[in-house]
């Protein structure tokens, strides 16, 4: 006998891409058919095994120049921020220039031109996200974090704390604190 | 260029108000599209349709009547799937307490009222962008805050 079938390939397409999605472990959105949305980025190393698993079905990623390079400057500053043990008298430009194989300017304008920010602004953003999480996840004290990251001092530290928050350490550490013994209380 | 569209709401009972937040807003050279709210409960109800596409950023006025910028932040703040946006609350109060307390209920971003509307651009530029930042890059939203 014969059965004969039909069936649906958005359908299909869908479940095949949530499916894959899902064993990245990472929070997704699929925007319609043929757009997925990843709310923290994606690393090059995510989108090199995404890209192996969908093409078992298929499925292709439509490479965008453009974004995969700035995607790659993101990796290479959180790398570069998060890495305590290195020199940390390189310039960024140096970093970069060398890490990626392009050149800083095009990198550099490559960057502003689609983020709203120039890579060294990102850097402070990332520097201060990063100085946030040692001070409350670490307990590390002001000297200590402006040491790990390189800051010629204290008060250089500080002040671009200030600058980026418009809060001081210490003000902005009472308040995440404050936050949380209010989120436990309203749970229990 | 930047073809993603960044998802602004502004909740504020004052017509000129609005406008003026409008017109800063669509001044700044970025892609956003805009939803204007009359007050927190016409907000809070829009979004917890189910299917509703969320916004990234919202700005609250502080006094609104029916429902205030706080209360309208602390019901925000109750709910999983509104747990990713960004609240911004602007207000005249400058009080330091005044400015904690916002942030310990859970506001990101504090907004003190220029009193000029080249200022009132400049902040809102300066907000957008960095909400951008956190709405594209690997940054943690939990302890955004920032006072301008």
């Amino acid at each position: 006998m014969k059965l004969y079938l039909k069936y649906d390939i958005n359908v299909i397409f869908k479940k095949t891409l949530e499916e894959q999605l899902d064993k990245l472990d990472i929070q997704y959105k699929i925007n319609g058919l043929g757009e997925v949305e990843f709310q923290d980025g994606l690393s090059v190393e995510k989108i090199a095994e995404l890209t192996a698993l969908l093409s078992i079905y298929g499925i292709k990623i439509i490479k965008d120049h453009k974004a995969e390079v700035v995607q790659r400057i993101k990796d290479a500053i959180a790398t570069m921020v998060a890495d305590t043990t290195g020199e940390k008298h390189y310039k960024t430009s140096v970093y970069l220039a060398e890490k990626l194989g392009y050149s800083y300017p095009y990198l550099a304008s490559l960057f502003s031109e689609s983020t709203y920010t120039s890579i060294e602004n990102f850097v402070i953003i990332k520097r201060i996200d990063h100085a946030k999480s040692l001070m409350l996840e670490d307990k590390l004290t002001l000297t200590e974090i402006a040491h790990t990251l390189g800051y010629s001092s204290v008060a250089h530290l500080s002040s671009q704390f200030k600058k980026t928050t418009g809060l001081t350490p210490t003000i902005f550490q009472k308040i995440i604190e404050e936050r949380k013994k209010q989120q436990e209380t309203a749970n229990n | 260029m930047n073809t993603d569209t960044l998802k602004i709401v502004l909740v504020d009972d004052d017509e000129d108000d609005r406008s003026l937040f409008q017109d800063a807003i669509e001044e700044v050279d970025m892609n956003t599209s805009l939803m204007l709210f009359g007050n927190g409960q016409e907000f809070l109800d829009y979004v917890t349709l189910p299917g509703q596409p969320l916004p990234h950023l919202v700005f609250l006025d502080l006094n609104m009547p029916i429902k205030n910028g706080i209360e309208c932040l602390t019901e925000i703040r109750t709910k999983d799937n509104l747990r990713d946006l960004s609240v911004a609350i602007y207000s005249t109060s400058s009080s330091d307490n005044d400015i904690e307390q916002t942030f310990i209920k859970g506001a990101n971003i504090y907004i003190n009222k220029p009193n000029t509307f080249g200022k009132l651009k400049k902040v809102i530029q300066e907000v957008l962008k960095l909400n951008w930042q956190y709405h594209t890059s690997n940054l943690n939203r939990e302890t955004f805050l920032l006072r301008i």
